[in-house]
């Protein structure tokens, strides 16, 4: 249960355009048809007694304390399952309903502990609210069998089953299946041995439980609770704000004692979410305040020495000196910055106006290079704008839904379960995926196609759908007419006819059966709203932004963009991917995509901030590695990424970051990159400042402080000390003077202001005169470039190909337990379902190489060689192996090589050629590895006050 | 900055408009693509390259391209 801000109306709104008006207790109502009697009674002003209703879930009629009277009617009707009808005159309270009520209580308690003045629930339990409103004042069947000797289920790091508790309401039951997908939880027997019970396991842990917190947010007791709140008791306040992990962009209420956090629970208000979470955003939050965080600015002169502990204003000056001798000395193109999709779009806005203000050069870029890069160089071409077309409520109205190299029941978790919810309703899925992820087959959801290309070949398998589109006269050529370019079109459509795109000339490419390719885009053109979401597995290939623009050409040939339940939604990694793009943290944009050599933009940006801007574009960050290892780039300002460990062939990143005279980190942990860092600014976490995220949906929302900042400055604070020291000033005195420069210079934004966000909740740019509350779905008259424009995507192999030295294809991605580098993750205790990454290996290349499942195993590239534990699957297709990157030691992108997108430089992390082997010891990159982190935590936590800098 | 990724992302570019029928748009297209997306020490180290007289590894399309659009990819920084 959450904290009772919420007015609970007991079964869900209804839409529906007829309306029914009845009376409750004398007072007339009308509501919407198909509501309940519960529900037209809340709108009413009368809550009529519930324990198994609420809001978030269907009625299921199951305990009988909503019983109501309805005039000519016998009986009485349980209220939350009773549908309202013309004329209803219904009675909620009389003396046969108090009896009755009384009475269903009374069987309640008497199965229940009556231990409430020291229960973890006590002033926030339904049941004992709900006790004191039936007016319960004794029970007659005291010291009956019941289950008060039951013992807990503690299995779940996070909560508690408490069966003795546990009033068989099923409501967690129906979370479980209804909200969250995942169809964990059973009840076992009958009548009153009834219990609920994890299903496919012993307890939780060991079930098909993913940890989401839906059946915990649902449970009217303390049966299902959260271990925090049975540790610190009920928390006192709530505050507002926005998850910190996935593209989802999940708002989440903090809830507390003070200043410190007893739970996170998802607000039912939040416009991505609706009231869920998953494992990360909802219970790993305890990092914030974990101990190896580092609070204090800390300077050293070479990596090799010891860290020494300064005051903020030494670290300022000693890194604004530093950036300008390097400058003098090397030229002012010598230094940039890093901006991180980890921190806000006041945070990102403000290091980029740093670098093109202060520092006088264009040298920003942003962990979006390694990401989404080319989803905004693809759409912008193609539609004209770099961002997804949709809102994530779009999918309640897809009746095909193609899945393009993601895999959102780990990555998207909470907007996962809403895609399952859309296709338990009906609607057709496609994936098209190397490996078989959980959406091509789980729980009431079975893909209609799987496609199982082979990694590298996405551009020929959407060629040869495209093909199929064009060749069997499945254009939507009205659409095409009125819309797009027609020049261009023609030009396209004349290309991929060419026989060379057929499904059955692709096929021994992709190694998808020709058959398949057709029936899928046969599909995807006639099945009606048909939408493709998409995740790295389209971008981080070397042909990324070709994929890109032919997944909008065959969205614009179908004519499946600009309304609701189609579109293109490119699925964001991180939970401000989209936000520190729109922020103009690329070195060649300035904010809202607009192209450092557009006088007009530069002009406007110029006189805003009292400064000449450069007109070229600067460096990108793999860019910056090359010129660093080259010698003309030296220092580097990084704020909240850890490139030494996110970014690909890890030896050649940390040549680079050596190879720097000064390097500058700020984060809130001693990060990978931070070992090789000169300047260490300690950072904020989420919950230490405000701000606003901007999720894959365009959703800006707000994150909100809820404590201090532990070392004493939010991050845009510090920033902000760094441009004053180097000359540049800047003067703002809270974030939200930061997003009232944004709305003034980005026309995207302008209608953007913190007032507007606490008024609206969130609000999806573009928000301006044109749409001043945001708008949901873009391109609906016409694409926001005019005339939609189809691009040629020939299919070119990537050269990082298979042979006899490498005849395995390695692909990474992600789990749902653990988010990015882990920086985070790892230091909650979602360890316990993710301590190590594995190799995912098929069984017949396992049993080719002697590999058995827990065997450690060699994994050697062009690039290096790493050692990780097998994990052998069968999703995994024959020649494919699959990893994760969470934790450093694992040495994942000490394999993957520079091979990137030709028009973005995003590195190609999904097809990196390998061989595997078993081994008996670590690979020699992870011994060194290994040596240098313990070096770098000896210099760390070496008593070096008053050493030399 | 080193000569062989460069060439390999240019010629990486290069192989994106090869399909491009209408080869002057296509020579257009990687002249605005370097010219909009490359910092100017890559564009500097392409061009020493192609003047170097070695210019064997550049796609000919790519060469084609940078010799035909000087002006336009090194602009001011010639
Ligand atoms: S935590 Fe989520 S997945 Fe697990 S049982 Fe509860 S609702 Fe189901
Ligand atoms: S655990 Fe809670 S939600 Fe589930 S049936 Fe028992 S009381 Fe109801
Ligand atoms: S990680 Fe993503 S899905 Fe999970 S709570 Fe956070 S935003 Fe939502
Ligand atoms: S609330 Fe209606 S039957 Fe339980």
């Amino acid at each position: 249960m959450i904290l009772h801000c919420h007015h609970d109306r007991g079964t869900p709104a209804r839409t529906s355009t007829q309306h029914v008006t009845l009376s409750v207790d004398g007072i007339p109502v009308t509501v919407p048809a198909g509501t309940s009697v519960m529900r037209a009674a809340a709108e009413a002003g009368i809550d009529i007694p519930k324990l198994c209703a609420t809001e978030q879930l269907e009625a299921f009629g199951s305990c009988r304390l909503c019983v109501v009277q309805v005039k000519n009617r016998r009986g009485y009707p349980a209220s939350c399952t009773t549908l309202v009808e013309e004329g209803m005159e219904v009675t909620t309270e009389n003396d046969d309903l108090f009896r009755l009520r009384r009475g269903v209580m009374e069987l309640y308690i008497s199965d229940h502990p009556l231990d409430c003045l020291i229960c973890p629930a006590n002033g926030n339990c339904e049941l004992q609210d709900q006790a004191g409103r039936v007016g319960l004042r004794e029970i007659r069947y005291a010291d009956g069998h019941n289950h008060l000797q039951e013992t807990s289920d503690t299995s779940n790091p996070y909560f508690t089953y408490d069966p003795s508790k546990c009033i068989v309401c099923s409501r967690c039951v129906r979370a479980c299946n209804d909200i969250q997908g995942t169809y964990a939880l059973t009840t076992t027997a009958r009548g009153f041995d009834t219990r609920i019970a994890p299903a496919g396991g012993e307890d939780f842990m060991s079930s098909e439980c993913v940890s989401c917190g839906a059946c915990v947010a649902a449970c009217p007791t303390a049966s299902l609770l959260e271990k925090s709140v049975i540790q610190m008791g009920q928390p006192q306040r709530s505050i507002t704000t926005t998850c910190a992990y996935c593209g989802v962009g999940c708002s989440l209420n903090v809830e507390m004692q003070g200043e410190k956090v007893v739970r996170m629970v998802p607000d039912l208000n939040g416009g991505a979410n609706h009231g869920h979470a998953c494992v990360k955003g909802r219970f790993a939050w305890g990092y914030a305040t974990h101990a190896e965080r580092i609070t204090t600015p800390m300077i050293r002169s070479s990596i090799r020495e010891p860290w020494r502990e300064v005051s903020w204003e030494e670290a300022i000056a000693h890194t604004a000196s530093e950036f300008r001798r390097l400058q003098e000395k090397y030229g002012a193109e010598s230094i940039g910055s890093i901006t991180s999709s980890r921190c806000s779009n006041e945070e990102t806005y403000l290091v980029q106006k740093l670098t093109r203000a202060a520092f006088g050069v264009n040298n920003v870029d942003t962990c979006a290079r390694v990401c989404h890069s080319p989803t905004g160089y693809g759409l912008k071409q193609t539609i004209g704008e770099s961002a997804g077309t949709q809102d994530f409520d779009s999918v309640m109205q897809a009746d095909v839904i193609l899945i393009i190299g993601a895999n959102p029941t780990d990555a998207h978790p909470v907007f996962a379960s809403r895609m399952k919810q859309r296709v338990r309703q009906g609607a057709k899925v496609i994936v098209a995926d190397p490996r078989k992820i959980d959406l091509v087959e789980t729980a009431h959801v079975r893909a209609t196609h799987h496609l199982k290309l082979l990694p590298g070949t996405n551009v020929a398998l959407i060629n040869a759908l495209a093909y199929v589109v064009v060749t069997e006269g499945l254009v939507d050529e009205d659409y095409v007419a009125r819309r797009c370019e027609p020049e261009a079109f023609n030009k396209w459509r004349e290309f991929i006819a060419d026989p060379r795109h057929s499904p059955e000339a692709t096929a021994s490419i992709t190694g998808v059966p020709a058959d398949d390719m057709r029936a899928a885009a046969r599909l995807y053109a006639t099945g009606g709203n048909a939408a493709i979401y998409y995740g790295l597995g389209v971008t981080e290939h070397s042909q990324g932004s070709t994929m890109v623009m032919g997944i909008a050409n065959l969205a614009m040939a179908t004519g499946n963009v600009g309304r609701p339940g189609v579109g293109i939604n490119p699925l964001r990694g991180q939970n401000n991917v989209q936000g520190s793009c729109d922020m103009g943290s690329f070195p060649h944009e300035l904010p809202g995509y607009r192209h450092v050599a557009d006088d007009e933009t530069r002009h406007a940006f110029e006189s805003v901030w009292g400064v000449q801007l450069s007109d070229e574009p600067g460096l990108r960050i793999p860019n910056m590695f090359d010129a660093a290892i080259a010698g003309s780039f030296k220092a580097l300002y990084v704020q909240g990424e850890d490139i030494a460990q996110s970014d690909p062939n890890t030896e050649h990143v940390t040549h680079a970051l050596e190879s720097l005279e000064c390097l500058v980190v700020q984060d809130i942990f001693l990060n990978e990159t931070a070992k090789f860092a000169h300047v260490f600014l300690p950072g904020s976490s989420f919950l230490e400042k405000d701000g606003t995220f901007t999720n894959s949906e365009r959703r800006i929302s707000r994150i909100r402080t809820v404590m201090r900042p532990l070392a004493g400055y939010a991050d845009w604070e510090v920033t902000q000390m760094l441009s004053n020291a180097l000359g540049y000033p800047m003067h703002y005195k809270h974030p939200s003077e930061i997003m009232d420069e944004i709305a003034l210079l980005t026309p995207t934004f302008q209608g953007v202001s913190y007032a507007k966000l606490d008024q609206l909740g969130s609000i999806q740019w573009p928000c301006n005169a044109a749409s001043p509350e945001g708008m949901p779905v873009m391109h609906i008259e016409e694409f926001v470039r005019g005339k939609g424009r189809f691009m040629l995507t020939e299919y070119v192999a990537t050269e990082e190909r298979v042979n006899r030295r490498f005849p395995l294809l390695l692909t990474t991605g992600r789990i749902l337990t653990q988010y990015n580098v882990g920086a985070q993750t790892r230091r909650t205790a979602n360890n316990a379902w993710h301590q190590e990454d594995l190799i995912e290996i098929h069984p017949v290349d396992a049993e080719d190489r002697g590999i058995r499942d827990g065997d450690w195993v060699g994994v050697k590239s062009r690039a290096g060689e790493t050692v990780l534990r097998a994990k052998i699957h069968e999703r995994m297709q024959p020649g494919v192996v699959y990893t994760t990157f969470h934790w450093p030691g694992s040495g994942a992108n000490v394999v993957t090589t520079e091979n990137s997108d030709w028009a973005t430089n995003c590195p190609e992390y999904k097809v990196t050629a390998v061989q595997l082997s078993r081994v008996e010891q670590p690979s020699a990159w992870q011994k060194h590895f290994a040596e240098f982190s313990e070096e770098q935590i000896k210099l760390l936590n070496q008593e070096s006050a008053g050493a030399p800098v | 900055m080193n000569i062989d990724h460069l060439i390999h992302m240019a010629n990486q570019i290069g192989a994106y408009f090869e399909t491009e029928p209408d080869r002057a748009l296509a020579s257009a297209g990687i002249a605005e693509h370097l010219a909009r997306f490359w910092e100017k020490r890559m564009r500097r180290s392409l061009y020493a390259y192609l003047d170097s007289a070695q210019d064997g590894a550049l796609a000919p399309l790519v060469r084609e391209a940078l010799t035909q659009h000087r002006d336009q990819v090194l602009g001011k920084i010639q």
